[in-house]
């Protein structure tokens, strides 16, 4: 039977074929890797020795450089967390429920980070270590989400229909993402508006976002490295009784 | 895409859309609960309960500070460029608290329309800038200064 040409791209099939994304992976890791280490190393070095300490803040403002990372990142990945649970439920594509799963341990550890390093910057600048403003509290409950699709999922016995579970659950939070983006722009809040945005330059001078810029991408190096790390260990874990994994797991 | 897919993928779309929606509207309705604090503006206007701890926030206008010399109260008055509010507060204030500093308190309007402070936060913004910078934009007197809307959502 001749097969119907389909709309989307060879590679998003080829995603779906857990040896060829085992692979893959293996062969991106090592330039990740490097790049996180580099990306890491020199942005810390850059913000906390290099980049001008604010006018008003003092050194106190260098923890912006690992809270607007920490940041963006749990949003982005819970934004990943949802697409790929989005697309393991229309396409029953099992590594996209890999991928869904181990976005959420990843997102709540991120999460927990921007809101301790919020805490720890919010007592010298505000002066109290917690508010319950509109943007802190949708961040909590972004917490909340991961914490919730992380229980949900290993709540259930079979892999599926916990993935479809989680699949739901995190699209119903994907609501919470434009929240929290702009609840600084709709309410009245404590917490300042965005450092960075997409569409406009940034308030401040460039040898201040310049580091925060690196340390950006070198968190979401950071992110991916361990993404692909655990999807390789759940691929293996999922996939234990294939043929190749067997021949794989011989070798070691 | 297969039709079984094709209906997956409206459940999907059902799913984030009607979320969105039913969690708009609530927000929608809740806005003003949701609002951290009360402007001077509305506190004017009324819209500010009465001898119920509410916050308020605005600027720290120029000049206001007032110390009193025997104990750690002072007062000040905080605007949003529309209205503007007295603010009494016995304590010690953030390291950011200055006059023209954007500030969050918490307390009660009392009879005479002083705002009774139990606790004072720094809001500060998104410029930040290296001190050098920071001079010279004071030199030239084109220092960033919050905007009234960052007070009146």
């Amino acid at each position: 039977m001749a097969e119907k040409k389909s709309w989307l791209p060879r590679w998003f099939y080829q995603l779906a074929s857990p040896r060829w994304c085992y692979e893959f992976m293996g062969r991106l890791l090592p330039w990740f890797g490097v790049g996180t280490l580099f990306l890491l190393v020199a942005g810390t070095l850059w913000s906390l020795v290099y980049a001008p300490a604010d006018y008003q803040q003092g050194n106190s403002f260098r923890i912006i450089y690992i809270h607007v990372p920490a940041a963006i990142l749990a949003q982005s990945c819970y934004m990943l967390m949802a697409i790929a649970g989005a697309i393991g439920l229309i396409w029953k594509m099992k590594v996209a429920d890999m991928v869904a799963k181990s976005c959420a341990p990843i997102g709540a550890t991120i999460a927990i980070l921007a809101l301790a390093t919020g805490a720890i910057w919010g007592k010298p600048t505000w002066g109290a270590w917690w508010v319950w403003d509109a943007r802190l509290t949708s961040m909590l409950v972004l917490l909340f989400l991961y914490l919730g699709v992380i229980a949900l999922h290993s709540a259930m016995e079979s892999d599926t229909t916990a993935s479809q579970a989680t699949s739901v659950l995190a699209l119903v939070g994907l609501v919470n993402i434009p929240i929290i983006k702009y609840s600084v722009d709709w309410w009245n809040t404590l917490h300042q508006p965005a450092t960075f945005t997409l569409t406009e330059k940034p308030a401040m001078p460039t040898e201040m976002w310049l580091p925060l810029l690196v340390m950006v991408i070198g968190f979401y190096c950071f992110f991916a490295v361990s993404l692909m790390l655990r999807v390789r260990n759940e691929i293996l874990r999922r996939e234990r009784r294939a043929s190749w994994v067997r021949a794989l797991l011989d070798k070691v | 895409m297969n039709p079984k897919r094709k209906q997956r993928l409206f459940l999907v779309m059902f799913i984030v859309i009607g979320v969105s929606v039913a969690v708009g509207l609530t927000m929608f309705a809740l806005s003003q609960n949701i609002n951290l604090f009360y402007s001077p503006k509305q506190i004017a206007a009324g819209e500010a309960p009465i001898d119920t701890r509410i916050r308020a926030g605005g600027m720290v206008v120029d000049g206001s500070v007032k110390r009193d010399q025997e104990s750690l109260t002072v007062y000040f008055d905080m605007t949003d460029y529309e209205s503007t509010v007295t603010v009494e507060f016995t304590g010690i204030l953030p390291d950011l608290f200055r006059e023209g500093q954007g500030i969050v308190a918490q307390g009660k309007m009392d009879a005479q329309g002083v705002f009774q402070a139990v606790e004072v936060l720094a809001k500060h913004d998104e410029n930040y800038m290296p001190p050098e910078v920071a001079d010279a934009l004071e030199a030239a007197g084109k220092m960033p200064t919050p905007e009234a809307e960052v007070f009146n959502k």
